[in-house]
């Protein structure tokens, strides 16, 4: 099979591993592309790309346009605070307005849970989730998932334990579906107030103790805590965050073993990971940006070629 | 289906010697020259002709894998998306010699794509193409091969088929099939 299951990649959910497999492998092609002194292929040549960003982001968003670009695709930006989102426009008006410029695909990134899904039923172009709200960034869980299997060779059997704000994050919940689907056993670790109350229904394991989760796993994906999300006070205040669940250098050399340290940025320095640990011999945070762009181009190409 | 042998192992062999000969012919030692197989059958070949030149020449002889996947011109035009192969190229072809090699010449879009994929890796001297089967009067584009090890008439209902021992086969053969 060269083919994906789907039209669009709105979640991970709704992937299959053989889907998952056949975007690994294109995407190691396309690495070696990246690696190139001329780094672009022609493959998107015909094809025109709106990234559609009603949320900040700079990583993703240049993530994206960059393998768009080494795609030969023709890229227009959108982001919502220069648009007429203000003026009051729906979703689905300022959507086919873009559509009409005759535009094949959409990159979207949205506030709201489910965004994508809504427009994949009501519009023909490909549809790329960017990340829904607190629900699924699929491309980011993809990445992680590759450089795990770069860095150890498989997913499957190891032990990955998800540490940070759970309850905010969209890269938590498709790296659990994306984890589980390539044979990984996922732990998440945060306070009490930061996991989702059933989380442990999704098959994790649930650890409090963010000392017995680094000791337990083969990788810990650390994740950033989301204040801009946070109306309440879920923790008293980020130094006794810190204190119970920032993890620096010395409690990685504590360790028994080697683990692999990875974070989806933007990482803030001295809240979850102290600087040192950051920038460790165990850390594969810039690994995984690069490997972004290439998993972009390889969801891209076969995205855009199976019309 | 039904099945014609076009070269069996033994006369393939002797095809692959002449062609050696051939290319020794105009490269001389090697010094400037390099391989590049086509993924992914012409890998096989591009082998096996670097072991045989290898029998002859005494500088090693630079080999690369070069996929063309992402820079065919039938993309969004077939059901599915082509699968990509390794692309492989430890050295710079810049100012070099390329022998690009692929086992059958058809329609000549992948050796279009080919010498498109070639350019990132530097502007070579020259290029010269060799490959084992030519399928005559069949081309959509203005590409003629340097070397060719068998010319074979054929019609857009035939396939050639070239299996190679360790492949899934258990000898270098050419076959011609026909489709029906």
């Amino acid at each position: 099979m060269s083919k994906l299951s789907q039209r669009h990649l709105l979640g991970i959910k709704n992937i299959t591993r053989e889907d998952i497999d056949l975007i690994f492998e294109t995407a190691e092609n396309f690495k070696e592309v990246i690696n190139r002194p001329i780094k672009k292929v022609p493959s998107l040549r015909d094809v025109t790309i709106a990234n559609i960003f009603f949320e900040n982001s700079t990583r993703t968003r240049l993530s994206f346009e960059l393998a768009q670009k080494r795609l030969s695709a023709d890229v227009i930006n959108f982001s919502a605070s220069t648009s007429s989102v203000k003026k009051g426009e729906t979703l689905l008006d300022t959507v086919n307005n873009i559509l009409a410029m005759k535009v094949e695909m959409i990159v979207m990134r949205h506030a709201s849970v489910g965004a994508p899904h809504f427009l994949s039923r009501h519009i023909k172009a490909n549809i790329v989730n960017a990340g829904d709200g607190t629900h699924e960034h699929p491309t980011q869980a993809l990445l992680d998932c590759f450089s795990i299997r770069e860095k150890l060779g498989a997913v499957a059997g190891k032990k990955v334990a998800i540490i940070g704000d759970i309850l905010h994050s969209r890269v938590a919940l498709s790296n659990i579906f994306a984890l589980q689907k390539l044979g990984a056993k996922v732990m998440v670790c945060g306070p009490p107030t930061l996991l989702p109350r059933f989380i442990g229904q999704l098959g994790v394991q649930v650890e409090l103790d963010v000392k017995k989760a680094l000791a337990w796993c083969d990788v810990a994906n650390v994740l950033r805590i989301q204040l801009e999300r946070q109306q309440l006070k879920y923790f008293p205040s980020l130094r006794e965050y810190t204190l119970y669940y920032g993890i620096d250098k010395k409690m990685l050399d504590g360790l028994k073993k080697q683990i692999v340290l990875m974070h989806p940025g933007p990482i803030n320095r001295g809240v979850e990971l102290s600087s040192d640990a950051a920038d460790s011999h165990h850390s594969v945070i810039l690994d995984q940006v690069e490997n972004g762009v290439a998993i972009r181009m390889a969801v891209l190409y076969l995205l855009a070629g199976a019309n | 289906m039904r099945k014609k042998i076009i070269l069996d192992s033994h006369q393939l062999d002797i095809t692959l010697s002449r062609l050696c000969q051939q290319v020794i012919e105009n490269h001389n030692d090697f010094q400037n020259t390099v391989i590049l197989g086509l993924q992914p059958r012409g890998v096989f070949l591009a082998h096996l002709i670097q072991q045989k030149l290898a029998q002859q020449i005494k500088n090693p002889i630079s080999l690369g894998y070069l996929d063309v996947t992402f820079h065919r011109d039938d993309f969004r035009r077939r059901d599915t998306p082509a699968k990509a192969s390794e692309t492989k190229i430890d050295f710079i072809i810049e100012e070099r010699n390329v022998l690009l090699i692929d086992d059958v010449l058809y329609t000549g879009r992948t050796v279009r794509a080919a010498l498109d994929a070639m350019i990132a890796f530097g502007r070579p001297a020259k290029v010269e193409l060799l490959v084992l089967v030519d399928r005559k009067h069949t081309r959509d584009l203005p590409i003629a091969a340097d070397y060719v090890g068998a010319y074979v008439n054929t019609v857009d209902t035939q396939r050639v088929l070239v299996e190679w021992e360790g492949h899934g086969a258990k000898q270098n053969k050419v076959w011609l099939v026909n489709k029906d």
